[in-house]
């Protein structure tokens, strides 16, 4: 898929050679049929096959490994379940895979100080599981939660559902243990509330396996709510319904989640979960509120009130947990089921301020006569994370370019919008030509020179997260920004 | 003041290797490492330049007083949720700069937890653009909140995005009579349950709890936890938001972040725990052996800073935590990639760089 990297040239039966020197057989994979499940991660239009699979058990063995290919100047991509949708553990054409699928043990669940210490392949959902039976749990849930592991979440900086009023993973682990390129371990952060010299630990979470090997993860658990309860309403028009999102806020109310779906999310989702949404409605909108039983029942009041006022067609309360569950289960599901209508689907992740909802919506619609495809919408309509489904056919000649073309001109939208190429899913391989759209030359030599600071001869994922210079001119996008120069103010240099 | 005052005198002190002491509002010249280098007053780089209330975004640059900040969310029933403090002229790059946070950081986050995006002029003067003005983005490195806490060292806080959180519904103040111990075993307690706490402070034997949030949840609270209520709990709380309260009256002032539930070290002159048992404060003597001080809480998994001292004894060695030397060789390139001259605030952090 990506053109060959000049930059590196791997001889493979050394390297082999050497890594069996610590590795026992069932760690290494070499074979191409081994090899052929780490071709790409959850974004499978771009696919590389790797020259070997490390899956290491040990500390002892990650370092190894890491030592072993700065030494020999080979290429190491890090990947958990490879539920990635930015194609970051996609691998390196001339490198290894260190999958950390075998670190899948809960160290240590600490009740009284809240949190729990976990190797980076644990699931995410298995952290809340396992921290159930104390009434607390880990508060980031991205929808892949029953695949994903904290390492990909730490890497991805992942958020869900819960993240607009429990943040995301930034704001929700304490402590991370790394190993760098040249497999020395070190520790960032504590289980102190903050830690001496600069916050490492936000500049390591979301760089998306550019700067170290995460091997240890300690995050903060929260006590589970007494109760949660969902409003459904339906709007007839998108932009009451984005209006609609505003009032919320601007009454004072963080809902423990606010999410909407447009009516093309909805029909492919009602036949699939049968969740009883409005299939008239152009927009539909879920707001849950949780806390003590009085606390839900005096937001849930205010809420209803907000939305009546806002316009809202149809207003249903959850009157119970299974209830509650319905609701969410389409918009949960609002990928497979697009999945059950299109051959394929391109998932896109953009974020824009609230109040340009029904503007960006208007132009995803004139987007999909341009391109000739369809396009589903679901998103974080709380923190204005946009999930667009745009709907191709892979077998289909030159659907994917246009699926592709498609997607570019949304990230694109979103930053002239005045937000971002991404809010959770990363930049990885699918949005590196974007970021030289958000950013400006200064800010990407910037990020070089910090990624050196970890990762001198560049081997951590090479490619991924933040592009070239020259990649940048190619794209033919360095310094235009919002559609014109930035800081106008200043003299260029 | 215009931005390319400040462009220009980091430029010029670049290219003549002259370290600069960047200055807001100078109310924390107390904080860190000893001061060098020719003042750079930034305070006239000031206002506030958007407030999108439906948003939960306030941008200002960097020389705005938090009070005016403070002021114009307030009109909006909004606030900066780590509560920091915004007595006579602290600024907001200041404020980001230093990384400190007030009494609901417990149950709120932290400065850091809050920064959006900054505008920084490095230590080449060149100016830099990260994060920006929405909730979630995660394209490149999280430079932005590294900055929180920096001190200064890494650029010029030209302009800083900060999340905002509306001002909750209903807030009252319990007060418990305990010690130490039992303050730190009940607060982990509490904190393991849904209650709406949003701060704890620990005096001489008295416990102070708020409990904020929606009136029911908050009534709800206060009748399971009893405690009596206080007699003006905005004025308890701004005592030690503003740290006027008594209990930091001490001179040297050490600050320990601990895990939670870490018991009482083995030192003498404990004057008050927050933030949910995290945070104990410590009054030492001035020639008392202040190792002590770090190595216990060092045992303990947490770190000690030396917050208010003369400065003969920060010069010793330095007021924060000594860092392992893989991280002192991080912090070092990362120095250097963002301020290769080393001119902005020297020693302000680590006496290293
Ligand atoms: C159906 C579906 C729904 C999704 N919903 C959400 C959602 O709601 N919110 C959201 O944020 N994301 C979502 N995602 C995206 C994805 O699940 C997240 O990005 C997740 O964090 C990736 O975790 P992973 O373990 O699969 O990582 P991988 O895909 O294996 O890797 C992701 C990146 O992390 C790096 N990495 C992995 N482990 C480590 C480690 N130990 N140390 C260093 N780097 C490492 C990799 O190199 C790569 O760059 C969804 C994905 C799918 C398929
Ligand atoms: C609970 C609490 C209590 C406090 N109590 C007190 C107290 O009693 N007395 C007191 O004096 N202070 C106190 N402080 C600290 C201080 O008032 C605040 O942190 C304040 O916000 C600092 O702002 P300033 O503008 O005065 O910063 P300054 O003191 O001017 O600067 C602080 C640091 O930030 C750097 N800096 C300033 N502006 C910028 C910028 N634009 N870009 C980059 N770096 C910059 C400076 O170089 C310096 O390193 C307290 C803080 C807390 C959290």
């Amino acid at each position: 898929m990506s053109s060959p990297d000049p930059a590196f040239s791997t001889d493979l039966a050394a390297l082999a050679a050497r890594l069996r020197l610590f590795l026992p057989p069932h760690c290494l994979l070499l074979g191409e049929e081994d090899l052929r499940p780490y071709e790409c991660d959850g974004l499978t239009a771009y696919r590389e096959l790797p020259l070997a699979v490390c899956l290491p058990e040990t500390e002892a063995q990650v370092i190894d490994i890491l030592r072993t290919c700065h030494s020999l100047g080979v290429p190491v991509v890090a990947r958990g379940a490879g539920t990635g949708l930015s194609g970051g553990a996609m691998p390196h054409a001339q490198g290894v895979v260190l999958s950390l699928a075998r670190f899948n043990k809960i160290l240590r669940v600490d009740r009284a100080a809240r949190l729990a210490v976990v190797q980076p392949g644990v699931r995410n959902l298995a952290v809340s599981e396992a921290a159930a039976p104390y009434g607390l749990y880990y508060a980031p849930d991205p929808s892949s939660q029953i695949a994903c592991t904290l390492g990909g979440n730490v890497a991805e900086n992942s958020g869900g559902v819960h993240c607009l009023k429990y943040g995301l993973t930034v704001h929700n682990v304490l402590r991370i243990r790394v190993v760098s390129i040249e497999g020395e371990a070190f520790e960032i952060g504590s289980e102190a509330p903050d830690a001496a010299g600069y916050d490492l630990l936000a500049l390591l979470i979301g760089s998306e396996g550019m700067l170290g090997v995460v091997t240890e993860v300690t995050v903060k658990l929260v006590p589970k709510p007494e109760l949660a309860q969902v409003v459904m309403a339906s709007f007839a028009d998108v932009a009451k319904a984005g209006d609609a999102v505003a009032a919320i806020i601007a009454a004072g109310i963080i809902p423990a989640g606010l999410e909407m779906m447009d009516k093309a999310a909805t029909a492919a989702v009602e036949p699939f979960v049968k969740a009883g949404y409005d299939m008239n409605a152009e927009a539909i909108l879920l707001c849950e509120s949780d806390g003590t039983p009085e606390e839900v029942a005096e937001e849930i009041a205010r809420v209803t009130e907000v939305l009546n006022a806002a316009g809202a067609n149809e207003i249903r309360v959850s009157q119970s947990e299974a209830e509650r569950l319905r609701f969410w289960a389409g918009r949960k599901a609002a990928f497979p089921a697009v999945g059950r209508i299109t051959p394929d689907y391109y998932c896109m992740d953009g974020t824009i301020p609230r109040k340009r909802l029904a503007e960006m919506l208007s132009s995803i619609a004139a987007m999909e006569t341009k391109y000739g495809l369809r396009c589903a919408n679901v998103f974080h309509a709380g923190d204005g994370n946009l999930h667009p489904l745009i709907m191709y056919d892979a077998s289909q000649p030159g659907d994917w370019e246009r699926a592709e073309a498609f997607g570019a001109e949304i990230l694109e939208l979103s930053v002239a919008l005045g937000g971002s190429i991404t809010g959770e899913h990363g930049v990885g391989i699918e949005k590196i030509n974007q970021m030289c759209v958000q950013y400006a030359t200064p800010e990407i030599e910037a990020f070089h020179r910090v990624k050196a600071a970890f990762d001198e001869t560049g081997l951590l994922n090479p490619g991924k997260a933040v592009p070239s210079l020259h990649r940048c001119a190619e794209y033919g996008r360095m310094h235009v920004h919002h559609g014109d120069v930035k800081f106008p103010e200043l003299e260029r240099f | 003041m215009q931005l390319d005052t400040i462009v220009s005198a980091v430029k010029a002190a670049c290219e003549s290797r002259t370290p600069l002491r960047i200055r807001g509002a100078g109310s924390k010249d107390f904080y860190g490492g000893l001061l060098a280098g020719e003042v750079l007053d930034v305070s006239g780089h000031c206002g506030i330049v958007a407030y999108e209330p439906t948003e939960l975004y306030i941008t200002a640059k960097g020389g705005t007083p938090l009070a005016e900040v403070e002021a114009t969310l307030a009109e909006k029933g909004q606030m900066l949720a780590f509560e920091p403090p915004h007595f006579a002229g602290a600024t907001v790059g200041g404020c980001v700069a230093a990384g400190l946070s007030g009494p609901r950081r417990q149950q709120a986050g932290a400065v850091r937890d809050f920064v959006l995006g900054v505008k920084l002029v490095d230590g080449t003067g060149q100016m830099l653009s990260f994060g920006g003005q929405v909730m979630k983005n995660v394209a490149g490195y999280d430079v932005s909140r590294l900055i929180a806490g920096s001190l200064g060292t890494l650029g010029v806080i030209a302009e800083v995005t900060l999340k905002v959180l509306p001002r909750p519904v209903a807030e009252t103040t319990l007060v418990f009579a305990c010690d130490a111990t039992e303050a730190i075993r009940r607060l982990n307690d509490w904190g393991g349950q849904p209650l709406p706490i949003s701060a704890s402070f620990w005096h001489d034997g008295q416990l102070w709890l708020r409990l904020s949030g929606a009136r029911a949840a908050v009534e709800a609270a206060t009748s399971k936890l009893g405690g009596n209520s206080t007699v003006n709990p905005e004025k308890h709380w701004n005592s030690i938001r503003e740290q006027t309260h008594p209990a930091f009256a001490a001179s040297p002032l050490w600050r320990l972040a601990l895990p939670s539930t870490a018991p009482c070290p083995e030192l003498d002159g404990l004057r008050a725990i927050e933030w949910g048992g995290a945070l104990r404060w410590y009054a030492g003597e001035v020639d008392g052996d202040h190792q002590a001080v770090r190595v216990a809480a060092a045992s303990l998994g947490g770190h000690a800073v030396l917050y208010r001292a003369p400065e003969s004894l920060r010069c010793l060695d330095g007021a924060f935590a000594e860092l392992p030397p893989a991280l002192l060789a991080l912090h070092r390139r990362l120095k250097k990639a963002f301020d290769p001259q080393g001119i902005l605030n020297p020693g302000r952090l680590y006496a290293e760089f």
